[in-house]
């Protein structure tokens, strides 16, 4: 079976909701069935033939071509299986997913992977704000999986992150990791300003020496045994996080937020 | 049965089911990881007494091990699941979580999970830090060489206890030179230790006593001084008895296990002043896994 394909035909007027076209939304249904579904756009609903040409037939398997940022939503709520976007992605890419894997080659939108349960993405250009974090008024952003991003991340990466793993190549906004209760972010480029702004457990492992605020305190320099464990759990990936020589066990220790419980980290290549 | 010189006996040792897990330990070199493997293993050689029955299983090099650092594995049997998590947190907490430079792996996968630094967290006292990495849990002890790193839990397995075979030879001295090459093979074998001194033991026990609270007592049989004086299972020229109890994860492996002990105290022979090979059979009444000397050996 050749994967279920969706073609944008042209740019959409308006953005569109796509969150049903997941796998298993899609599992069982024809290709006629799928064409008839109505996906969201502004004010108006739209049949899915209107926007894509629709090819293949594993819904286990979706790949959306010529994707653009106005496609929101992608990936809501996942529940196993893959998807692959060519192009780029909008708002709320994989929001709430809950297993499998998402690729996107292009750049995501605001919200992505925002209250992530479990599963996998990867994003190959930037992301903008709020990566895996809490929508707005929600206590508790990403509870687990892996987000992986090739390019740069916008600001409050992991805000309220409750546990997981994100991974950063480039740089990461302002506020990178404010509010987490849990979980580890590690970014290889530069962070901004506020980093890890009222923090209150978890690590956020830096590659580049970044700007603290004054309510991070230094604990000394230290040899983790847990860091060789964790790099060692990046080996699988197709990313800069798998190379054996990025990895280090000898970091600077500094903890905080003060200004909130104090039990979170920030760790520093050394 | 007759072995280069030596009889094995048409007799069967027993073994009963038990409860198992495996620990890997590392540490800063082999030195220390080795030193805390010895002190979490101490005192375990009877379930009779002593709660569990533990032994280092071998050693392993860095890249066996979760940290890449030199490392130890060690097994710990008891009776029953509870009694070993139990033993193993205690002894854990006791003996690893103080030894310098140590962490704390899991070394077996089963459906069957109990605390390992799961508890000993507390430890940390608020400061303690979770680590979710590729789908196991780790805490981060802080302490004051460093952080005692341990992952939350193990798992517990279906094991068998008291495999067993008896040396029994015209000396005292060529009785240990022949387990000590016994035990010497064993080690090599996986998935099983010898948890009695040096992985011998020469107060082999038989079921039962004249004093009603002991469940066991000394192997009158085969002890060399009363041979004039009970039931002996001993021909004038044997002079001593050494016993080596082996448990293991499975039957199959304490079956290879004493196939290579008994092999090695053969290749000593008769013309070393070993006689015989024995072992504990009570019967039926000890348990319901049997080791057929002459199967294993045939």
């Amino acid at each position: 079976m050749s994967a279920l394909t969706f073609t944008l035909k042209q740019q959409p007027a308006q953005r569109v909701d796509m969150s049903l076209l997941v796998c298993q939304q899609l599992q069982g249904l024809s290709i006629t069935d799928i064409a008839a579904l109505e996906l969201q756009s502004g004010t108006r609903k739209l049949r899915v033939d209107e926007l894509f040409t629709i090819d293949g037939s594993d819904a286990q398997h979706i790949i959306i071509k010529n994707s653009t940022d106005k496609l929101d939503f992608i990936g809501k709520e996942l529940d196993g299986g893959t998807m692959s976007v060519e192009g780029d992605a909008g708002a709320y890419l994989g929001m709430s997913m809950k297993k499998g894997e998402i690729k996107v080659s292009g750049n995501a939108g605001l919200y992505a992977a925002c209250e992530m349960k479990n599963g996998y993405l990867e994003v190959s250009g930037n992301v903008g704000d709020f990566l895996g974090a809490a929508l707005a008024g929600n206590k508790m952003g990403m509870k687990g999986g892996i987000i992986l991003v090739k390019g740069n991340a916008g600001q409050r990466v992991g805000d309220h992150l409750r546990r997981g793993l994100i991974l950063i190549e480039g740089n990461a906004g302002d506020y990178c990791g404010s509010r987490m209760t849990a979980g580890t972010i590690a970014v290889m480029g530069n962070t901004g300003r506020y980093l890890g702004y009222a923090m209150r457990r978890g690590t956020l492992l830096l590659w580049n020496a970044p700007q603290l605020s004054a309510s991070f305190n230094d604990c000394g320099a230290h040899t983790l045994a847990f860091l060789p464990i964790l790099f060692n759990s990046f080996t699988a990936l197709n990313s800069k996080f798998s190379d054996a020589s990025v990895g280090f066990n000898r970091v600077q220790r500094y903890a905080g937020d003060m200004a909130e419980i104090g039990q979170g980290e920030v760790l520093v290549k050394l | 049965m007759i072995i280069n010189g030596v009889t094995i006996d048409e007799t069967f040792a027993e073994a009963f089911p038990m409860k198992a897990t495996r620990a890997i330990i590392t540490a800063q070199n082999a030195k220390w990881a080795m030193i805390a493997a010895q002190t979490m293993t101490g005192f375990a050689t009877s379930v009779i007494a002593c709660g569990c029955e533990a032994g280092i299983e071998r050693v392993l090099s860095p890249e066996e091990t979760p940290d890449g650092r030199a490392g130890v594995s060690v097994l710990i049997f008891a009776m029953g699941g509870k009694g070993l998590a139990k033993q193993l947190e205690t002894r854990a907490g006791q003996c690893v979580l103080t030894a310098p430079t140590t962490a704390l792996f899991a070394g077996i996968e089963s459906d069957i999970k109990i605390p390992l630094g799961k508890n000993l967290r507390y430890f940390g006292d608020g400061f303690q830090i979770a680590k979710k990495i590729a789908g196991k849990r780790y805490w981060r002890i802080p302490v004051m060489d460093g952080e005692f790193l341990t992952e939350a839990t193990t798992g517990q397995v279906n094991a068998v206890g008291g495999g067993n075979f008896l040396v029994l030879a015209r000396s005292q001295p060529q009785a240990l030179a022949a387990c000590e090459a016994a035990i010497e093979a064993m080690r090599q074998m996986p998935n099983v230790i010898m948890p009695f001194p040096g992985g011998i033991v020469r107060s082999g026990s038989k079921v039962g006593s004249k004093y009603k609270t002991l469940g066991a007592s000394t192997n009158d049989a085969f002890c060399p001084t009363l041979k004039g004086a009970t039931k002996t299972d001993l021909s004038p020229n044997i002079e001593s008895v050494m016993e080596i109890v082996i448990d293991g994860l499975t039957k199959a492996d304490i079956d290879n296990a004493m196939r290579v002990g008994i092999q090695a105290v053969c290749d000593l022979g008769a013309e070393n002043g070993i006689e015989r090979i024995s072992a504990g059979n009570y019967g039926g009444k000890l348990g319901p896994f049997h080791f057929h000397l002459q199967e294993i050996m045939a």
